[in-house]
């Protein structure tokens, strides 16, 4: 899947397999390379093995079968503290016996550094992260977001070019969290710095990243940038954990190029964009983002088909109105429309036609 | 000789049981005896508590084994105001102590213990053993010497007097010593030329004291010291030391009864008394059946037996012919007494005036020297 | 601060209050008060359980080694007397000295409690045990010289009746005849006048009847006076002018006062120095006169090696000298045993926080084995490994790695103690160091390891540090466990191996000397709770941690 050529890769996993009890594979044939100052998120439900991904990387796991190389060079069998990699982990791992300062500058002391010098970058990476009063101060004394700082700060100070991220924000707040978001993608874009981010939670993966690598079941599903990721998933599980997403399911009639039709289980009719499908008489799951359904006619292509529905619940969130109907038999068929002043607002038990684009409507594999 | 001494035993027993009957009333039906456990204790079970109990129905006994430590206890005992035992087995210096501290009940020879079958008073036949007010000897043990016999250096004689205990070059190796100033310093003193009339007298003053450490001194750093009795076969039979001192008793189990390669060496043994005392504050009942007890347990018979089991020579000189064979073994108990003229003839006899005197004093002289 | 409520508006003002107007501090008080009393119920039975089983036995111990009651109550008069007494102007006391002497020795002598002085006595001066025993059987020797003249002059004197007669009130000789075994003897009361007409006599007689009664439970009409009374009416017989008496005995009285002009005499000095001439020796006395205090320091001084002099105290002779070594030894020993569990338990309880819980549960079972084996069966297992002729040395001879001739000798000194007692006190280094371990996340490594540290130093800056505070509490148990230590030391430990706790238990159990054992034992809880204090200024008790 890895798209970006093998030469200039700057990390690169190759036929990866990692089992930790000699019966199953949590990491199963893992192939990605990273080119130099990119941020790549690697998002999947707990259990789909994108931890142990990072932490073969780091060094704290080894891979069972398969080479990772860092800079065209194999580093299987380099101890964790000869890589460089600048790490930062979910409950920060800041050493609660040293001060915030001695805590940065202790990857420079085991590198031997000079303490004129030390002194100097511990200052730099505490402005960096707005933390430069806090050098005195010891991890307890610190809220959560300041002390996921001085971790950043701490992963960064001795200037690695590759730098993981293990959940860094899953115990904060969602405020918080969004604002370090924003600077975590600055700072990194900033130093030009390698990132592999590790998370659960998609946003943040759309948010932050260059690529997102979606593992389920010990394999990336899909390597891409966030807008491809979120708009052309290349299968149900991606179209399904990325974003809100409304699913019917049916059977392939006619497939060419680049359409179509798929007969849903209760008859009707629809377009379709094939994705994973190849052949009439597939079954497919199709699947529609609930903010590019239409039920304005005139919005529409001429001949597209439509489908009945009812008007089940009308909610009311702000910016957004999100209305639940039941089409083709799915009572979770949500669609969202953006609060306009000509927007119309359904009401419960209306009766309504529904149609879309058939390059929105991604015939994906049934589950 | 056996007739009549069935005879005799049987006129003890009858006339035991009878007083015993007579004087059942108003005791207490149950006792608590405490003594030293192992061979001895089961000595006198043996010997006298069960065919006591057997003469007495419905009187039970409870052993406890604390008699090591039963000076120390009492002396708790009193001070809680409850005392527990009835009848206590303690050594004579103990039995001093405690009734120097009113811990323990005075008896009266004549009154409270059983006469001698041919009529001589208990008084005259305990003799000179009654080393205090409230002591009932038992037996006569002694403190003596084992060795190892293959141990024995090539070319050397068997070790057969005190000073071959001293005399590291014809006999090497660890010698296995009591933790305490007694008996060490006199022995000590008699192998650096005192004279035995004289060794308390030296040891009296500041440089006899000396002079015994400084005797001890030149085998200190080939001595084992033990706590208990039973140290000293152990470490015979383990081969960790060549000779050593212990009670005679130990010594016999262990060349006896479980036929170790240990000889004996009785010269300059120490004699030693062991017997019961009665606790001071006894109630009434309780005290009755303590002395009924005490009564029938020290009399010439009961003695006699009771060196059937262990090497122990009974205190009642009218005992002593009455002495027979071991009760397992067989063997004649008589040769391997302390007492026996074969065995006993250069001993001494615990000076008990002398040590209750400076046994404070010297003590804390002999451990800040084994501190050394 | 616009929209204040009442508390804050008058808190500029003086003290908060509460809604009703009481001080905010008074009402939290109340508030609290009852939640307190409930918590102080529920830990009463705890409470009490300790009080009783532990601060009372602390107590008595403390109180042991300073009380010295024992000289002043057997021999009230003499130390009494003897208070004046200057040893460097006279060799020994006086004659009133003797003579208090004589009438406490003979009462106590009586009730069994010379040879208890005695006993206490020597500790302090050798000797003093037998001079107080043999003093008691010869005391007869000065009161019948007496007892003898009165006894020739009239029978009655060895009777019991006259005397009670002569001595008691009628009130009470009538409630004496009418007494019966089994029923409570009447507390005995002086004849109206008696006291000043014969006061020694009273005075001795008062006792004797008070022992005989409560002690004795026997009557007075029976029993005839201790032999000491007629020395006592000698005395007062000389001094007084008994004519004007008209009570009970009054023929005998005055015929006794007519004799005793001519009686026989013996001087009590002379007298005791004739029992035994150490009663003449300067050091009996200091002894006495030294020791009369009801609270004394003698035993602590014992305690530091140190004893009572006429000239203050002074340090003992430099052969008898033992506890500063054993104190000495003690500290040494409980510290080097605590380092070794440290380098041993270390690395134990690294392995049980970090194996996966099935094995590390196995392990925790064999790390508490030892805790369901006897101490002793543990103790003499290690005799039988370590001896000469032992295992070890058995399996190093028969490598070839020592000869046969000069094996090993591993026990019966410090060696033996320090393994044994290692190998004893290991769980309780382990158990804290693990439950500390366990909260240390192992996210601390891979950071410092991230960050380019090499295991080395990412142990002994990052994991190390965490871990202070179980080796901290660990060495806090073990240290003063070891330095109470007595069973083991006493078993393995021969000469260079022993404790100050073998030493007290010496003293409890051996020589009795329970003053000097509880002065050790003061010591030694004073010299913990000082190591404690150093502990916690250094290290801070807040580091310590059980997990």
């Amino acid at each position: 899947m890895a798209d970006t050529a093998e030469t200039d890769a700057f990390v690169a996993f190759e036929r990866v397999q990692k089992s930790y009890d000699g019966e199953n594979l949590v990491v199963k044939d893992l192939n990605l390379s990273m080119p130099k100052g990119e941020f790549l998120t690697m998002l999947g439900p707990s259990g789909s093995g994108k931890t142990t991904c990072l932490m073969m990387l780091a060094g704290f796991e080894t891979a069972t079968y398969g080479e990772i190389k860092l800079d065209g060079v194999s580093i299987n069998n380099i101890p964790p503290h000869k890589r460089g990699i600048g790490m930062v982990f979910q409950n920060y791992a800041l050493f609660p016996h040293m001060t915030v300062a001695e805590n940065l500058s202790f990857p420079l002391e085991v590198r031997k550094i000079g303490k004129s010098e030390r002194e100097a970058k511990v200052k730099r990476a505490l402005d960096m992260v707005q933390m430069g009063a806090f050098g005195g101060r010891r991890p307890a004394q610190m809220s959560g977001g300041q002390q996921q700082r001085i971790a950043l700060a701490r992963a960064l100070v001795f200037e690695p070019e590759l730098v993981l991220m293990d959940e860094p924000l899953g115990a904060l707040d969602k405020q918080l969290r969004e604002t370090l978001q924003f600077e975590i993608t600055n700072l990194a874009h900033e130093l030009g710095i390698t990132v592999v981010y590790v998370t659960h939670d998609q946003t943040e993966a759309l948010t932050m990243s260059d690529r997102v690598a979606v593992f389920d079941d010990g394999r990336i599903q899909q390597l891409a940038p966030p807008d491809e990721l979120y708009e052309k998933p290349q299968n149900s599980f991606v179209a399904q954990f990325i974003g809100e997403n409304n699913t019917l399911e049916g059977t392939v009639t006619k497939i060419s190029g680049n359409h179509c039709e798929v007969r849903l289980d209760n008859g009707e009719l629809i377009d379709a964009l094939p994705v994973n499908v190849s052949a009439e008489g597939e079954r497919t799951r199709v699947s529609i983002r609930p903010e590019r359904v239409e039920f304005n006619k005139d919005r529409l292509q001429e001949g597209a088909h439509l489908l009945k529905a009812e008007v089940l619940e009308f909610i009311y969130m702000g910016d957004i109105f999100r209305t639940r109907l039941r089409v083709a038999g799915n009572e979770d068929f949500i669609i969202k429309t953006r609060n306009a002043p000509d927007q119309v607002r359904l009401e419960p038990g209306q009766q309504i036609e529904i149609g879309w684009l058939p390059e929105d409507c991604r015939a994906l594999d049934a589950i | 000789m056996k007739l009549s001494k069935t005879l005799l035993a049987s006129t003890a027993l009858v006339a035991a049981g009878a007083t015993a009957y007579a004087a059942g009333h108003g005791m207490a039906d149950s006792m608590t005896l405490v003594s030293w456990g192992g061979a001895y204790q089961s000595s006198q079970q043996n010997a006298y508590v069960e065919p006591y109990l057997a003469m007495n129905e419905g009187v039970t006994s409870t052993w406890d084994e604390s008699s090591a430590e039963a000076v120390a206890k009492l002396r708790a005992m009193n001070e809680a105001g409850n005392v527990t035992w009835d009848v206590v087995d303690v050594v004579a210096a103990d039995a001093i102590r405690l009734c120097d501290e009113g811990l323990a009940l005075e008896i009266d020879p004549d009154e409270d213990l059983a006469a001698a079958p041919d009529g001589t008073s208990a008084e005259d036949d305990f003799g000179d053993l009654l080393v205090s007010d409230c002591f009932i000897p038992q037996i006569v043990y002694s403190t003596t010497f084992g060795y190892r016999t293959d141990m024995v250096p090539e070319g050397a004689a068997a070790p057969s007097q005190i000073c071959d205990v001293f005399d590291l070059e014809t006999y090497p190796g660890k010698r296995a010593l009591e933790k305490r100033p007694i008996n060490n310093m006199e022995w000590a003193l008699l192998c650096d030329g005192v004279a035995k009339a004289d060794v308390y007298d030296v040891l009296a003053t500041d440089e006899g004291q000396d002079q015994a450490l400084a005797k001890l001194d030149t085998i200190k750093d080939s001595v084992i010291w033990w706590n208990a009795g039973a140290d000293t076969p152990q470490l015979l039979a383990d081969g960790e030391v060549f000779i050593g001192s212990t009670y005679n008793g130990r010594l016999f189990a262990a060349i006896e009864e479980q036929k170790q390669p240990i000889g004996m060496m009785w010269d300059a043994q120490v004699f030693d008394l062991d017997g019961w005392i009665i606790p001071a504050g006894l109630p009434e009942d309780r005290l009755a059946r303590a002395k009924d007890f005490v009564k029938f347990a020290t009399d010439t018979q009961r003695l006699a037996d009771q060196a059937k089991y262990i090497s122990y020579g009974p205190a009642r000189a009218s005992s002593a012919p009455l002495v027979s064979t071991h009760a397992e073994l067989g063997i004649e108990m008589a040769p391997h007494m302390p007492t026996d003229p074969e065995n006993s003839k250069n001993t001494f006899l615990y000076n008990y005036e002398f040590w209750a005197d400076y046994r404070d004093d010297i003590d804390a002289k002999f451990q800040a020297w084994l501190a050394q | 601060m616009s929209d204040t409520s009442a508390p804050t508006e008058t808190a500029q003002s003086g003290p908060m209050l509460a809604a009703d107007g009481t001080p905010l501090k008074k009402s939290l008080a109340r508030a609290l008060r009852r939640q307190k009393l409930r918590a102080l119920l529920l830990i009463a039975p705890l409470l009490i359980f300790v009080l009783v089983s532990f601060v009372a036995p602390i107590a008595d111990m403390l109180f042991r080694s300073v009380e010295n009651q024992i000289v002043s109550e057997t021999l009230p008069r003499t130390t009494n007397a003897l208070a004046d007494w200057d040893a460097d102007a006279s060799d020994s006391p006086d004659e009133p000295v003797f003579e208090a002497l004589f009438y406490d020795f003979f009462l106590a002598q009586e009730r069994k409690l010379h040879t208890r002085l005695g006993t206490r006595l020597n500790y302090e001066m050798t000797g003093m045990s037998s001079l107080m025993r043999q003093s008691g059987r010869k005391v007869d020797d000065i009161s019948d010289v007496y007892f003898d003249q009165f006894d020739d002059l009239d029978k009655n004197w060895d009777e019991a009746e006259p005397w009670a007669q002569l001595m008691g009130a009628p009130d009470w000789v009538a409630k004496m005849e009418g007494w019966e075994k089994g029923d409570r003897l009447p507390a005995f009361k002086l004849a109206p006048g008696i006291a000043d007409l014969l006061p020694k006599t009273a005075e001795i007689y008062g006792e004797f009847a008070k022992f005989t009664i409560n002690e004795d439970e026997k009557s007075l009409l029976k029993e005839e006076p201790w032999g000491v009374v007629h020395t006592a009416l000698y005395q007062d017989l000389m001094a007084a002018d008994v004519s004007s008496y008209t009570g009970p005995q009054a023929e005998m009285l005055k015929t006794a006062d007519a004799a005793v002009v001519g009686f026989e005499t013996v001087g009590f000095k002379d007298g005791f120095i004739e029992i035994d001439e150490d009663w003449g020796s300067r050091e009996v006395w200091t002894t006495i006169q030294m020791y009369s205090p009801a609270y004394t320091n003698g035993y602590f001084l014992n305690a530091v090696d140190m004893q009572k002099t006429v000239d203050g105290p002074q340090m003992r002779d430099e052969d008898e000298q033992i506890y500063f070594t054993l104190f000495k030894r003690t500290m040494f020993m409980s510290l080097v045993i605590t380092f070794s569990c440290i380098l041993l338990g270390y690395p134990v309880a690294w392995l049980l926080a970090n194996l996966p819980s099935r094995t590390a549960n196995l392990l925790m079972i064999l790390v508490l084995l030892p805790f369901w084996t006897s101490l002793l069966v543990r103790t003499s297992a290690w005799k039988v490994m370590l001896q000469q002729q032992g295992v070890i040395n058995d399996v190093l001879v028969w490598m070839g790695l020592v000869a046969d001739e000069s094996r090993l000798v591993m026990i019966n000194n410090q060696l033996g103690t320090i393994i044994a007692m290692t190998h004893i006190l290991l769980p309780f280094m382990i158990l804290p160091l693990y439950s500390v371990m366990q909260t240390i996340p192992p996210s601390y490594l891979r950071a410092a390891k991230s960050l380019g540290a090499t295991n080395w130093t990412a142990f002994w800056r990052v994991y190390f540090p965490q871990s202070v505070p179980g080796i901290g509490a660990g060495s806090i148990l073990v240290f003063i466990l070891a330095i109470g230590y007595y069973i083991t030391p006493e078993i393995v430990g021969g000469t260079t191996g022993t404790f100050i706790s073998n030493r007290i238990a010496y003293h409890i159990s051996s020589s009795l000397n329970w003053g000097l054992a509880a002065a050790l034992g003061t010591i030694l809880l004073g010299v913990v709770l000082l190591l404690y204090y150093v502990y916690d200024k250094i290290v801070g008790i807040d580091n310590v941690k059980l997990g």
